[in-house]
């Protein structure tokens, strides 16, 4: 035990870090924590925080580089694009765009999910049937291309994506959750509910879905680095989110015919952002899945 | 063995039954589908005949019935935009995204199967943490920008590789890496925790009681095991790669069929991208069906279990 002990004080150093990171299950991710709450933070106070107007900018200020190289000001701390918009402003109003369609797909979909999962897994027979039989169905269907076939038929805007989203990703959660309702079921008290004559309904709501709301937050937390990153794919496609507004997806569309000439700061801080976002919700969701469910820690 | 093969069948052909049924409630229920037919800056008049000539004036069950025959036929339609069926165009690019999924698959196999081994040799050690590390990344960049960001590096400051377009080998090695990325993570975690299992059982106990070095135990003894559900997973995914690259190709301007489909949103020619997400569809159905038979003939337990 000692031994132990002694060898972890003299790696402190890099331990720290990995610590605070929370890299080490069962840690607290504080630094990925942090980040979220940061991202949250940029996102709610977008208005006062962006120093110019995100969907407007200055034609005569186009493709000012990051103010650290030459030609770059500090008016526009991260350079300007094609439109001289400031890339930090459009970072910045990014930041709401992802979290909004982030949480709110995440919840629209995990509600979806949670209700069939349990349903079908309570009350079995043919509802469970049909319920699992389009859950494998939809889990064929390459979620990528999917959605961008929905979004293709209901066209481009920020609340059809979380729609889109929504009925892409339901089935992820119902699986898990059928599984747990299934086991659940068996239990004493769920036993003893039915004896004391609670109906289904009362059963599912009282007893059930307490017991499986941990797995639920704890596949939402996972599945929103997913939902963010297929944001973003949808919007750089051009299905996504539509243009003028900062996502950044779009950002990084637009980016793109800059690429081959250098302008490397309207592709390199867009996706940047993307992935400390994901990163961060994806080793909190780590943190989570060991620490309220250790059931789903094989998932 | 014969029943498990049935109902496995049954349930692969409803599959394919309730995707054609979803893709094609989806397209009426969120509109007139004579809008995605007709090609943009079509008149009334031109909608009319259109709505004729596709029978979309006619009572819902008759459409599908329709729209299912000439499924049964291998038509998927005409292309607007290349004027060609959209079945010979897919398999036009087929081959292309195959390359391509192949070469990623190879590479992401070189990266996540010595890894894997390697953080499950040192279990909660620094490369075990490494490892970790890696998988998370590879979940959490999107490939498209890692495609985004090879090019910058490699074709625009180094000037080494061609940053777009195909047919030399030296086009394929960026797409294939973008596209691999993310699936070396995923082929990480299972060599990982496959490694894992298969090091705690008795035969690796033994091996090692008679004093076999430890590398040749890992070498001789847990890597082959291991190594199933991880070539069985490659196999899927090999599938899955082909049908979710539509990004990298996109990027890279690669021919294949993720490029058709991005072509498909782009000049709003709907046949087509009604017929590549059919056709891929398809395609993981089959997949799993195929893998779920393989199990049963290897596994005797999983036919017996049904």
């Amino acid at each position: 035990m000692t031994i132990t002990t002694q060898v972890e004080t003299i790696g402190l150093e890099p331990r720290a870090a990995s610590r605070l990171a929370g890299i080490r299950s069962g840690d607290f991710p504080v630094i990925p924590a942090l980040i979220l709450l940061g991202i949250a933070f940029v996102a709610i106070f977008a208005n006062l925080l962006a120093p110019h107007n995100p969907e407007i900018g200055s034609l005569t200020a186009r493709f000012r580089p990051p103010f650290w190289q030459t030609g770059g000001s500090t008016k526009y701390l991260l350079g300007t694009d094609q439109l001289g918009r400031d890339v930090l402003s459009r970072l910045i109003f990014g930041a709401r765009v992802s979290m909004v369609v982030g949480f709110t797909a995440v919840i629209f979909a995990g509600v979806i999910g949670t209700a069939l999962g349990i349903l079908s897994g309570y009350l079995g027979g043919w509802v469970d049937q049909v319920i699992m039989r389009v859950t494998d169905t939809w889990l064929a269907l390459p979620a990528l291309t999917f959605a961008i076939f929905l979004a293709a038929i209901v066209g481009p805007s920020m609340w059809n994506i979380v729609i889109i989203l929504g009925v892409t990703y339901w089935t992820r959660y119902a699986r898990v959750i059928r599984g747990e309702v299934l086991s659940l079921k068996e239990r004493e008290f769920v036993r003893l509910a039915i004896v004391a004559g609670c109906s289904k309904w009362t059963i599912m709501r009282r007893h059930i879905l307490p017991n499986i709301i941990n797995s639920a937050i704890v596949l939402g937390t996972l599945m929103l680095g997913v939902v963010i990153i297929t944001e973003a794919t949808l919007s750089f496609l051009g299905v996504g989110v539509p243009p003028p507004e900062p996502a950044w997806g779009v950002m990084l569309s637009d980016g793109k015919q800059g690429l081959m000439v250098g302008r490397w700061w309207l592709t390199i801080f867009p996706g940047c952002c993307i992935m400390l976002m994901v990163l961060s919700a994806n080793l909190l969701g780590d943190w989570l899945r060991v620490k309220l469910d250790p059931q789903l820690r094989q998932l | 063995m014969k029943r498990f093969i049935t109902t496995r069948l049954g349930y692969s052909v409803l599959s394919l039954f309730l995707l054609s049924l979803t893709i094609f409630f989806f397209v009426r229920v969120t509109g007139d589908p004579a809008t995605l037919l007709v090609e943009p800056g079509a008149s009334p008049a031109d909608m009319a005949a259109i709505r004729q000539q596709f029978g979309l004036d006619r009572p819902l069950w008759v459409q599908y019935g329709v729209f299912m025959a000439s499924l049964a036929h291998g038509d998927l339609g005409q292309s607007f935009y290349y004027r060609t069926p959209v079945l010979e165009l897919y398999l036009s690019r087929l081959p292309n995204s195959l390359l391509l999924a192949v070469v990623a698959m190879g590479l992401s196999l070189l990266i996540g199967i010595p890894s894997g081994i390697l953080a499950s040799v040192r279990v909660g050690r620094f490369w075990d943490s490494a490892g970790k590390m890696f998988a998370l990344l590879g979940l959490s960049l999107p490939s498209f920008w890692v495609g985004l960001v090879l090019i910058l590096v490699f074709s625009v400051y180094l000037g080494w590789l061609p940053s777009s377009g195909s047919g030399t080998p030296l086009h394929l090695i960026m797409p294939a890496f973008a596209l691999g990325w993310y699936f070396a993570a995923a082929h990480m975690r299972l060599t990982r925790s496959s490694m894992l299992e298969v090091l705690g059982s008795e035969y690796v106990k033994l091996a090692r009681l008679k004093g076999l070095p430890e590398s040749l135990v890992i070498a001789k003894h847990a890597f082959k095991n291991a190594l199933i559900p991880v070539l069985t997973l490659a196999g899927i995914n090999l599938v899955i790669m082909v049908n979710v690259a539509v990004v990298v190709e996109v990027v890279f301007a690669w021919p294949g069929i993720g490029r058709l489909l991005y072509e498909g949103i782009s000049f709003r020619d709907f046949p087509v991208v009604q017929g590549v997400v059919l056709m891929g569809g398809a395609m993981i159905v089959s997949v799993n069906f195929l893998v779920d038979v393989l199990y049963a003939v290897i596994d005797p337990r999983i036919r017996l279990e049904s």
